[in-house]
């Protein structure tokens, strides 16, 4: 008996036609069973860290797929890895651990397309209570798809096709003969870690096995000997007979997301979820595959119908179940940008300095759709106190999956009349208050390994200079930059930054704007005539929101929001004298 | 116009309101999925018409859906009923203005066909925006002032002022006394009588400094001037809205409960705030009998 991350893995051997399959059981055997498929080159071990995680709550099940790991190989190998043969596999695994119960089926890769073909023959009716597919598509399917782009090639399905086509390679690589058991036993073998953790961005921990060699040597004979044969006759009754779960890596570098486009025409009860990362998620995103896993298995134990798991928001498919963060989240932008998170289904917690805005924005939020949502008061200032925000935040919630560094301040007034105290206020709050947030959550994404995305709030002010704004202006630039530098820092961890300009955006923070250099009544005056001007202005901030789950969702640099924030983005790269012409103006206000 | 000693005229007000109302509540209760926004404005029409009304400040409106939030509205002619269909779950709001015996109702009437917790939530709100508006209306406070507090208590609450939407973004107009005639036409879905009388105004207002339209902009910036004001906040959030409407009685008196007061405190949302608040004090009541209750086998145990 051996160990994976705390649980105990108790092994066995089960004998079918020709071959002795090896596997790992964990967790308790009286609860929901889920059986987890490798892929190629893989051996049940790319599971280790998710099985670990479902081992608390679920009877999880591993086997190496004939010719792979410890499980040994059919002879001969030529016609000995069809998928009937493959099926007979799974049935003998799934008689042998759960007799008497249907088991819930997760497959990475290949283990995702012999999950295709055991949800959708006949044979395995009534052994398969759901499926979750992960970059594998049914062959049949897949057929499909290529037979109806050849028979009607508009411009985009044609070019849906070539680029399938050519992120392809290696599957004509595979099928010349004996040169890939070569490479794969020799010098590709050997570099093979390397790349993946390169290329792919797999932590470096003792994975790929010893046995990687002669698994990708065997395990070439999946393609040569079923790829050309399903391609070429797809069945025409490849429909599911299970509810189906399909995460799709958003940065696959061998399948394209529109493969699955026609989807919902074998999938009676189909449930889409879009992950950012690359193609060996049960590597490089454990907790987040575990958390939709045993999400989706739980309720197909207690039979709810898929429509009601997801929620309706945009990006659903994404956001759900996720921990969001966002500070000044108590009114304007930040309330909106949680609204928008919580009717995508996330975890949203609500940080603002106002504990009452905060705790009626969590409200809300938990009644439009989040899955969760909890009201934190938290001045972003206060270094000590973010401090213990974040460890509070991490011991309560988990790691947060998205960041938004919202809160912020406006002051206005010429710069020979802002006073030293005015300056340090607005620098403590628009820049040191995202630099703790970046500095501390940003720690704690980078040290999870997961991924994860840090959205800023700028301003069209960090790059539209104006006499009125000097100091509100110079914080937000440094807000600007600091994106910038932290995304190159974090992009080989899979962590994105976005910083986002919005412009004249209708919140209150006009109210609470300080003007430098007027008298208590005249600066009362000022706020109110913003407030009006910004009122007829009008744009919502909801917008904004939209455009933040945008940046998420695309991983986008820089996003200026308003026409007036774009414009100026424009003219400030190809017209920097006309927006230092403007930048002279003096607003009436 | 002195309405301070004329309780007659108070009265005839109060009743048609307190029609209008019931012609709500009574199309309320008839609203099933699969009603259009026209069949229930018409169900409304039928239904007050059958009442001896005849003349209009507005035809009855319907709005279902997210159009109670005003998604999307551009241009005036949306406001009309449209063929939209009720759905379970969904809210409504219908508000509809008779004239009956020379008196103007303009009343609004939100609900939601089964239950919606967002739309009940709305509804709670609303309540501190009408102790609010009565509060800083006694205090004389220019209109458009108290209409910038309104909006921002709302946006406090993390709504939106829908009533922004409304022509020259009221919150409120006034209403007065109208003329019955045999033939009373209405233009644009609102009655010529009421116009008239509505036109009147703003031009002895345009020349006295005040305006019967409670806007946001600067012709509004007025204490609150003498008569009846249908009084209309509106909350939106994500797709659903919420409103009342009802008469706001203003008058020369310098008492301050004389100045300013509803014209009716039994109405169907007022109701419901003082049912919820005695549900409330009951659970109250109960938990702290409860607590008392226990104390007693306390000491008996001692």
């Amino acid at each position: 008996m051996s160990e994976w991350g705390g649980a105990a893995v108790r092994e066995r051997w089960v004998r079918t036609a020709g071959v002795e399959l090896c596997v790992a059981e964990l967790g308790d055997a009286g609860q929901p069973t889920v059986v987890l498929l490798h892929g190629y080159p893989d051996s049940k071990e790319v599971w280790a860290e998710v099985a670990s995680r479902l081992a608390e709550r679920f009877h999880v099940v591993l086997y190496d797929v004939r010719g792979h790991g410890r499980s040994t190989a059919p002879k001969p190998l030529k016609g000995g890895f069809t998928l009937e043969k493959l099926t007979d596999d799974f049935l003998a695994v799934a008689d042998a651990v759960s007799p008497d119960r249907p088991v819930h089926l997760v497959g990475h890769d290949w283990g995702s397309v012999q999950g295709w073909e055991f949800t959708t023959v006949e044979r395995t009716e009534g052994r398969i209570a759901s499926f979750t597919s992960l970059s594998g598509p049914s062959l049949d399917h897949f057929g499909h798809w290529i037979n109806g782009r050849l028979r009607r090639p508009t411009p985009r399905r044609a070019g849906q096709l070539l680029g399938q086509t050519a992120k392809s390679w290696y599957v004509y690589l595979l099928h010349t003969p004996v040169l890939p058991e070569l490479a794969w036993r020799g010098p590709l073998g050997a570099r093979w870690p390397a790349i993946l953790r390169r290329l792919e961005k797999v932590p470096g921990d003792g994975y790929p096995t010893a046995s990687l060699g002669d698994d990708a040597a065997h395990g070439a004979w999946l393609y040569r000997d079923n790829v050309r044969a399903r391609l070429r006759r797809p069945r025409a009754d490849a429909y599911a007979h299970a509810p189906v779960q399909l995460i799709t890596p958003a940065g696959d570098a061998f399948l394209s997301p529109s493969l699955y486009d026609d989807l919902d025409r074998w999938v009676p009860q189909l449930l889409r979820r879009t992950i950012d990362a690359r193609h060996w998620v049960p590597r490089t995103r454990p907790d987040q595959l575990a958390a939709w896993i045993g999400e989706f298995v739980l309720a197909h134990e207690d039979g709810t119908p898929v429509a009601e798991i997801v929620p309706g928001g945009a990006y659903a498919d994404r956001f759900a179940g996720r921990l969001v963060l966002i500070t000044g989240a108590g009114s304007g932008i930040g309330r909106a940008t949680a609204f928008a998170f919580a009717e995508a289904g996330a975890r949203i917690v609500a940080a603002d300095v106002d504990a009452e805005g905060a705790a009626t924005t969590a409200e809300l939020c938990r009644m439009i759709g989040a899955a969760e949502a909890w009201a934190e008061a938290v001045d972003v200032a206060d270094e000590e106190a973010m401090e213990k925000f974040a460890e509070r935040v991490a011991a309560s919630y988990g790691v947060v999956d998205v960041l938004v560094n919202n809160a912020g301040i406006g002051l206005s007034g010429p710069f020979l009349d802002t006073s030293a105290a005015d300056w340090r206020r607005v620098l403590d709050v628009n820049l040191w208050g995202v630099i703790h947030g970046c500095r501390l959550f940003g720690r704690q994404m980078a040290e999870r390994g997961q991924g994860g995305h840090i959205v800023n709030t700028a301003s069209a002010a960090a790059y539209a200079p104006s006499r009125a704004l000097p100091a509100y202006a110079t914080s937000k630039a440094a807000v600007l930059m600091l994106s910038e530098c932290l995304r190159a820092e974090l992009a080989g961890q899979g962590i994105g930054v976005s910083a986002v300009c919005p412009g004249f955006v209708h919140t209150n923070i006009t109210a609470t704007t300080r003007f430098a250099g007027v008298s208590g009544d005249e600066e009362q005056r000022r706020r109110k005539s913003a407030h009006r001007w910004y009122g007829k202005r009008n744009y919502p901030a909801e917008k904004v929101a939209e455009a933040v789950l945008r940046a998420v969702a695309r991983n986008q640099a820089v996003v200026p929001v308003t026409p007036e924030a774009r414009g100026s983005r424009l003219l400030a790269r190809f017209a920097p004298r006309a927006l230092r012409a403007i930048a002279r103006v003096e607003p009436k206000l | 116009m002195g309405l301070s000693g004329s309780s007659a005229a108070l009265r005839g007000f109060r009743s048609v309101q307190r029609l209008a109302y019931e012609c709500a509540e009574a199309v309320a209760a008839q609203l099933r999925p699969g009603v259009t926004e026209r069949e229930a404005a018409r169900m409304q029409r039928e239904w007050l018409r059958e009442r001896g009304v005849r003349d209009w400040f507005h035809l009855p409106f319907a709005w279902f859906g997210d159009r109670t939030a005003f998604a999307g509205f551009r241009v005036p002619l949306q406001f009309f009923p449209t063929n939209r269909e009720l759905a379970p779950g969904m809210p409504f709001i219908l508000d509809l203005a008779p004239v009956h015996g020379g008196h103007t109702a303009d009343v609004g009437y939100s609900g939601s066909l089964g239950p919606n917790a967002v739309h009940d939530r709305l509804m709670r709100d609303l309540r501190v925006h009408r102790e609010l508006i009565l509060r800083e209306v006694r205090e004389r406070r220019p209109l458009r002032e108290i209409y910038e507090d309104v909006e921002r208590l709302m946006v406090r609450q993390g709504y939106h002022n829908r009533h922004r939407a409304y022509p020259f973004g009221v919150i409120a107009h006034k209403v007065d006394r109208v003329r019955e005639r045999r033939f009373a036409p209405h233009v644009f879905g609102f009655g010529t009588q009421s116009l008239k009388g509505l036109a009147k105004d703003a031009l002895r207002g345009h020349r006295e400094g005040w305006s019967p339209l409670w806007s946001p902009y600067r012709f509004s910036a007025h204490p609150p001037r003498p008569g009846l004001w249908a009084v209309e906040p509106h909350l939106g959030f994500r797709g659903t809205g919420a409103k009342f409407e009802e008469l706001l009685v203003v008058t020369d008196s310098r008492d301050e409960e004389e100045s300013a007061f509803w014209l009716d405190d039994d109405l169907p949302h007022v109701r419901r705030w003082a049912e919820a608040e005695a549900d409330r004090e009951l659970a109250a009541d109960g938990a702290q009998g409860a607590v008392q209750g226990r104390e007693p086998e306390k000491g008996r145990v001692a």
